[in-house]
């Protein structure tokens, strides 16, 4: 589903990301985890678009995305959340999911419908199924941060998408609302046959729930592969171990 | 075209390049640390000169009076930059930027019509300084002493400029500040302290050059407006928020001014607009400032 | 001292279910001006008509979209001497040259449009603003098609004489027939833009604004969807210029200064600009306060900065800003006491 292959991007003679390759298989879970500054941002953006890749290919269900802009990529159908709440603050929740579908279902330049009825019913039942039916009406930015985080997940999953980049989605949040939100994840995944590919520093969320982990190192792919070889594998345990007191 | 008309354009359009950079420079500091873009610096440069003329009328037959009058200028400027930022421009910083713009506007409005009722709108003029009166020859053409001053001063001043900024503390915090404003108030730089400082200094500087422009310019109301557009102009070519990309960019303008009249003098109004565009269109972060995309 | 403008913005763009004409109403309640008021009040009422067009187009761009121009006025500039141009110097009817300008601004603003949406905040800015100086330097200095710093003077009235077929508008001078024109255009004008504003073209642009990256990840292409409200803007502002050259009986240079598009911003300010009726607001109250005060003072840029500065210490939501925070809390207060009755 998601092929990238020998990715690289180097800022004024820093090489952040160093010839890194990755496939995940259609309806997999994956992650990437690697220390601080490890490269996985950088990597995240390279697949999305929002950075151009020095050399190296990105193909998203048998088609080649490098170099295409973020707008393009997304209507190729890869959805992201990411790290830092990135939402329609001033909007309603209602209306940010509701921008996102007329957005992808090609109504952006309809000048004559109106925009609070579009669409309106699968955006409230898009809410539902992600459990923000009750503050539809609430000003975006006006959220709890983890109500923003749902949000952003809601606003991803209404572009309709087939590959999902998630960054750190359990970021900032309480034991209880990580174990709801990757729970919430699991079941959206499955309903809907996505691809996951997400990044985390929870390491409990990671080992619990993916199926492939790449870890990055400086830029590079140290290992890959299912859970338990990862976990055995003696380069990311000193990686690891070194790092976490 | 002869050496002598060349040397005198050229003459010419360094004094204007010199104004200038006495004028950008501290526009472009300011908005470099403060990100805000003053529109009332050329109000308080307007002020400066009203001020020059005042002080000056004052102590007419005093000798000195001109250089007393130009620091009375600058530092009056200084104190009344000073109360604005205080009192006023510090509870808009964290608004929207559109917000804090418009506010220098509304001063830009208030500014000018206090200098009408104050000095009137007849137009107003100050002798040179008698130390500095009198010219020279060179290469065919006069250069009268003041000129010559003031194309002295301005280098001199970019050097010290450039010196208190690359190896004085407050240098560095300001520098620094330019680059990452929360990081530094972080550090324990008083984040307050140095922006009511960086805009006093900008003020200073305006209102110095509003003073030192009345020998050359007669000081009339609309003055204030005028040449922030030409200040907007060197700052945009030189990359806003760069103290030596405003200096070569006031020199490059200042001499395409001389010059440009010289060849198009119908031309040269939209010739000036044209640069600025293409400069933002071309390479908007201009000579110095930082690349923004 | 509250200064909310990062808060999140109260519901008022959302139209309830049941939608009022509002464009419909104001222009019923603005028809009987000629009757009713006198010949002065009708002269002010066209004026504020024009800029409440021109200061509704500037806030597609400022409060829709997020886009701060400094140099919307070089279309309307545009628009004024095209139509002023057309209809003086080569005597073509209104029906010709008022869509016309609406064309060339629209044109204008495609060309200037293109290379500023590259750019972002104050270098967006500062490109229309250099665009608006280079209208206006091409204005003041082509003495031979745009008058130069004279300008073109005695641009003609439409011919309104079919008005007279009307029941009702034949007792009219010419004047009252002109209010009656203009207020029809401007209300046509300001309908479609009520109806690009509420469409879903018009919640892209507001996700635009609230978060340009976001609207790019749900599939935006960010930089055509700026440039269209630019084009759609300025073409709105060219027809505002058209009718204010012929209201003026002239075009000049001065009209397309950059001062005027500061002006013009104050107006959508002043209003509001999260409202589609701040601008109109804006433009009532700016324009009212300018003729009185200059009855009595040459200082009106002394009255004009201090409303401003009242305007953004006290008032940053503008003058529907602040009347539509009076009323929801009134409504807070009315639900509350509902409650604890309950």
């Amino acid at each position: 589903m998601l092929e990238i292959t020998h990715l690289r991007k180097s800022f004024a003679g820093f090489v952040a990301v160093n010839d890194v390759s990755l496939t995940v298989e259609s309806q997999q879970i994956a992650a990437v985890i690697g220390p601080n500054g490890a490269g996985k941002s950088t990597f995240f953006n390279l697949i999305t678009g929002h950075l151009r890749a020095d050399t190296g290919r990105v193909v998203l269900d048998g088609r080649d995305v490098t170099g295409l802009p973020p707008y393009r990529i997304c209507g190729l159908g890869m959805g992201r959340s990411f790290q830092l709440t990135n939402i329609f603050p001033r909007l309603t929740v209602l209306q940010n999911v509701q921008a996102a579908l007329m957005a992808h279902r090609g109504h952006g330049r309809d000048f004559w419908s109106h925009s609070e009825t579009l669409f309106r019913d699968d955006a409230e039942a898009l809410l539902a199924s992600i459990g923000l039916g009750a503050v539809a009406g609430e000003t975006a930015g006006t959220l709890a941060y983890g109500n923003q985080k749902q949000l952003e997940l809601g606003i991803a999953l209404a572009s309709d998408p087939k590959v999902l980049l998630l960054d750190e989605p359990t970021a900032g949040m309480s034991a209880g609302e990580t174990h709801d939100t990757i729970a919430l994840l699991r079941r959206i995944a499955l309903e809907r046959g996505l691809t996951l590919l997400f990044t985390e520093h929870d390491m409990a969320v990671v080992f619990g729930i993916a199926q492939k982990i790449a870890v990055l190192y400086q830029g590079r792919k140290l290992a890959e592969g299912p859970p338990d070889e990862v976990r055995a594998n003696p380069e990311v345990r000193r990686v690891y171990l070194g790092e976490h007191a | 075209m002869t050496i002598s008309l060349i040397a005198a354009q050229f003459l010419s359009g360094l004094t204007t390049a010199m104004f200038l950079f006495l004028i950008a420079s501290g526009l472009s500091l300011v908005f470099g640390v403060m990100r805000v873009l003053n529109f009332a610096h050329g109000s308080f440069y307007m002020i400066g000169a009203y001020m020059a003329w005042q002080v000056v009328t004052w102590l007419q037959p005093t000798g000195g009076a001109f250089w007393i009058a130009a620091l009375a200028a600058g530092v009056s400027v200084a104190i009344l930059g000073g109360i604005v930022e205080r009192l006023l421009l510090r509870h808009l910083y964290g608004v929207e930027e559109l917000y804090q713009l418009l506010f220098t506007y509304a001063l830009v409005l208030i500014l000018g019509d206090v200098a009408k009722y104050t000095w009137g709108t007849d137009q107003l003029s100050v002798h040179r300084p008698p130390v500095l009166d009198g010219s020279l020859q060179w290469l065919g053409t006069t250069i009268p002493f003041y000129n010559l001053f003031i194309i002295l001063l301005g280098p001199a001043i970019a050097i010290i400029g450039g010196l208190v900024l690359s190896k004085s503390s407050a240098g560095r915090v300001l520098r620094a500040a330019a680059y990452d404003r929360e990081m530094v108030g972080a550090l324990g730089a008083n984040v307050g302290m140095l922006y009511t400082g960086m805009f006093v200094v900008s003020s200073f500087l305006a209102g110095l050059a509003g003073a030192l422009i009345t020998p050359i310019e007669s000081v009339v109301p609309g003055m204030d407006v005028q040449i922030i557009v030409d200040a907007f102009i060197v700052v945009v070519i030189g990359g806003l928020g760069s103290f030596w990309g405003t200096f070569w960019g006031a020199m490059i303008y200042g001499q395409t001014l001389s010059f440009g009249i010289l060849a198009f003098p119908q031309f040269s109004v939209f010739a000036v607009f044209a640069l600025m565009a293409v400069v933002l269109i071309v390479r908007p972060w201009g000579l110095m400032g930082r690349p923004i995309r | 001292m509250s200064l909310p403008l990062s808060r999140p913005m109260v519901r008022s763009r959302n139209a309830s279910p049941r939608r009022v004409p509002w464009t419909l109403i104001v222009f019923l309640l603005l028809l009987p001006m000629p009757w009713i008021g006198s010949r002065y009040d009708t002269f002010l009422a066209t004026q504020i008509i024009i800029d409440a067009l021109f200061a509704v187009s500037l806030n597609l761009l400022l409060g829709t979209t997020g886009l701060v121009s400094f140099g919307h006025v070089a279309y309307f500039g545009v628009g004024a001497y095209v139509c002023g141009i057309l209809m003086k110097t080569y005597g073509v009817s209104f029906v010709i040259a008022f869509p016309a300008a609406g064309l060339a601004a629209a044109l204008f603003s495609l060309v200037f449009g293109y290379f500023c949406v590259r750019l972002t905040k104050i270098y967006f800015a500062m490109l229309t603003l250099a665009f608006s100086q280079i209208v206006w330097a091409i204005c003041f200095k082509w003495d031979a098609v745009t008058g130069g710093d004279q300008g073109i003077a005695d641009v003609p009235f439409p011919d309104m004489h079919w008005m007279a077929a009307i029941p009702g508008l034949d007792g009219l001078t010419e004047n009252g027939r002109f209010y009656i024109l203009t207020l029809t255009l401007a209300a046509i004008c300001t309908a479609a833009m009520a109806q690009i504003t509420r469409s879903p073209f018009g919640r892209m642009l507001t996700a635009i604004r609230d978060n340009r990256e976001r609207a790019a990840f749900i599939g935006l292409n960010v930089r055509a969807y700026e440039l269209t409200v630019f084009v759609v803007a300025g073409g709105f502002a060219g027809f505002a210029g058209a009718l204010y050259g012929i209201y003026t009986r002239g075009v000049f240079p001065d009209y397309v200064f950059w001062t005027q598009s500061a002006q013009v911003m104050i107006m959508t300010i002043l209003g509001g600009m999260n409202f589609f009726w701040g601008p109109p607001v804006g433009a009532l109250v700016l324009d009212w306060l300018n003729q009185e005060i200059t009855n009595y003072t040459q200082y009106w840029p002394f009255v004009l900065g201090s409303i401003l500065l009242v305007l953004l210490f006290a008032l940053p939501g503008g003058v529907v800003g602040g009347f539509n925070r009076a009323w929801v809390a009134v409504q807070r207060r009315r639900s509350r006491l509902v409650a604890r009755d309950a």
